[in-house]
């Protein structure tokens, strides 16, 4: 196919017009249909893309520097006041503590728990499919449900937690009021949801793993423990880079479980859950002023971006010195 | 010579097993300990929606469930602000409306990123994949405002729209259809003297096939808890299922019974296409995260 259309292209004009003729319409036809499909193909997904995906994304650039009145629809430019203002804000401020606090109370042992579970899946299990559903069971509910389950869970008065707490004497905490654990609290709906999933993405990588590289490392005399440390981890880095960055780009995000957490979804009555995704929502659908909401969104964006190369840098550092080191220890064979 | 001789025996017989040896009690217990974690919470609401008003004060209540949780549902579904009927329609039409235009689009816009040969492919790929990291909320304004002019808001057309396409659909399916699908099949149907589009529908698309139901089962789970953007645009009249339970909250946050009686209610549907569906979704999440 691909060595006779350029023939055939390259002759027309001074070649025998006679054999040519006949096919050229056809030709035509058929070169047309190879230079338009994929463009074709293309083309409803990056029109709808275009609309609803990248023109938002540039326009709140543009709205974010205008004082946008709601009636008119249109905004007056007013420079950088909108993010003056926010970055003024001590409730911005506050929310952006949370948003970091929550974000590391739930990554921090999602990841550890995540590799544990997906180190216990990787093992020659009976029953696999079953275990690896079992633990995706959480994903499929909604954020929304798993937070009004935990937010009863974590009742002041009430809740099981409490009450659990209670009888094995200690005071009840006050999930609802104070700063840490509400945060807390929060932070376990998101661990429930995600963990599971994220162990499903791990032990890919630690099946990957080629079954050689542990039988060499016990016949060297390396233990479970060890084999885990020395062969697992350092193999699956780029899928623990991958975990921990989405799960900073999904955590800073944090939405639906603090609206949830309470009946009034404002973040506290001193803000102590207040995180900046719902700072935005209270910005922009609270107050309406959605120059300043597009501030907030652009102010997160960044935040980010530079959180999420940050963790890029620190992971792959962290990670790499981890495998590097191997100290030399002769150990005994634990079965 | 014992200490040296005895360790080497033993190597070689835990080298030998070490991938197929049965694992011990450990390992099932610290899955059996996650798996009673992952479930108990629903069990918990269970509890609490099967009794009534009073049993989340109970300080004595029965690890065993009550038997009012027929009457609880009902009592939700049949609350007209909630709207459960309405909500569950709505978020099936969603759901599945989403789901089958961005498997379709993405199927087509991804054949032709991975396989054909078109100016400007390279760049268009890269804006498409550099979007991925961009947050949602970032043109959440925008949209709003977009809406608002088309007078869309309160349907759930304003919902549907800008989840008719996502950049990661486009880029999981060129992903797996370079991978899986032979150039030279391509070309041997083209001598054959198909069409691109017969080419496209009789040797692409049947590769496609897996990694098009995988986007399909994500999609459908994400956009049927999706709770953000159809809380913002759409109201109480018309709501999704995770809108509705915000109502929910909303109405009844004295009585625990009703609140999780309606999470169950509205948990239901997606537990099902889980059972039918769960074994999908665990094979698209790991073969996502090798090729990711």
């Amino acid at each position: 196919m691909t060595t006779t259309t350029p023939q055939a292209q390259a002759t027309p004009p001074q070649g025998p017009e006679r054999q040519r003729m006949p096919l050229t319409w056809r030709q035509r036809l058929g070169r047309l249909d190879v230079k338009l499909s994929p463009y074709l193909y293309i083309a409803p997904f990056w029109i709808v893309f275009a609309v609803v995906g990248l023109f938002p994304i540039v326009y709140t650039a543009f709205i974010a520097f205008q004082d946008w009145d709601l009636v008119r629809n249109t905004g007056t430019y007013t420079g950088f006041e909108n993010f003056q203002f926010v970055l003024q804000d001590r409730e911005f401020w506050l929310s952006l503590r949370n948003t970091f606090s929550i974000f590391l109370l739930s990554s921090v042992p999602q990841v550890i728990i995540a590799t544990f579970i997906a180190a216990m899946l990787d093992k020659n299990i009976r029953a696999k499919t079953f275990w690896r559903m079992g633990v995706l069971l959480p994903y499929v509910v909604a954020p929304v449900a798993v937070a009004l389950i935990f937010s009863n869970m974590f009742g002041d008065r009430y809740g099981l937690i409490n009450s659990l707490l209670n009888d094995i004497g200690i005071d009840s905490i006050r999930w609802h009021v104070d700063v840490i654990p509400s945060h807390f609290a929060i932070a376990t709906m998101v661990n429930f949801r995600w963990t599971g999933y994220n162990a499903l993405i791990l032990l890919a990588a630690m099946q990957a793993i080629p079954r050689d590289l542990y039988e060499a490392a016990a016949i060297d005399g390396a233990g479970t423990l060890r084999r885990f440390f020395s062969v697992t981890l350092p193999q699956i880095r780029p899928t623990m880079i991958f975990v921990i960055i989405t799960s900073t780009i999904g955590g800073l995000q944090i939405f639906d479980e603090p609206r949830m957490y309470d009946t009034n979804g404002q973040g506290g009555s001193n803000h102590q859950w207040e995180t900046i995704t719902l700072y935005l929502y209270n910005t922009g659908w609270g107050q309406f002023n959605f120059g300043r909401a597009a501030a907030v969104a652009w102010i997160l964006f960044l935040i980010i971006v530079a959180f999420g190369l940050l963790n890029f840098l620190v992971t792959q550092r962290f990670i790499a010195s981890d495998a590097g080191t191997a100290p030399k220890k002769p150990k005994k064979v634990t079965k | 010579m014992t200490t040296i001789t005895n360790p080497l025996k033993r190597t070689k017989q835990g080298a030998a097993a070490v991938s197929t040896m049965r694992p011990g009690w450990f390992v099932y217990a610290s899955l059996a300990v996650f798996l009673i974690a992952s479930v108990f919470p629903f069990y918990w609401s269970f509890l609490i929606a099967s009794g009534d008003r009073f049993t989340i004060n109970d300080p004595n209540m029965s690890w065993w469930p009550g038997g009012n949780f027929l009457e609880n549902a009902s009592t939700v579904i049949n609350n007209p602000a909630v709207n459960f009927w309405k909500a569950l329609s709505n978020s099936i039409i969603v759901s599945t409306t989403m789901a089958v235009s961005t498997v379709v689009l993405s199927t087509l816009a991804g054949y032709a990123f991975a396989k054909l040969r078109f100016k400007g492919s390279g760049p268009l790929l890269v804006a498409v994949v550099a979007t991925m990291a961009v947050p949602v909320q970032l043109g959440i304004v925008p949209l709003y405002i977009l809406m608002q002019k088309f007078g869309w808001t309160g349907s759930i057309g304003a919902v549907i729209i800008p989840g008719l396409v996502t950049a990661f659909g486009v880029f999981w399916m060129t992903q797996y259809i370079s991978q899986s699908l032979p150039t030279e099949l391509i070309e041997a149907a083209r001598v054959d003297g198909c069409s691109m589009i017969r080419t496209f529908w009789h040797v692409g698309l049947p590769a496609a096939r897996p990694a098009a139901a995988m986007l399909f089962l994500f999609t459908f789970v994400t956009s049927w808890n999706n709770f953000m953007w159809p809380y913002i645009v759409l109201d109480s009249t018309n709501p999704t299922l995770p809108v509705s339970l915000s109502i929910l909250q909303a109405n009844y946050f004295v009585d625990y019974s009703l609140v999780l009686a309606g999470v169950l209610l509205a948990t239901v549907p997606l537990l099902l296409l889980f059972m039918f569906a769960g074994r999908q979704l665990v094979s698209g999440i790991m073969a996502g995260a090798v090729k990711g």
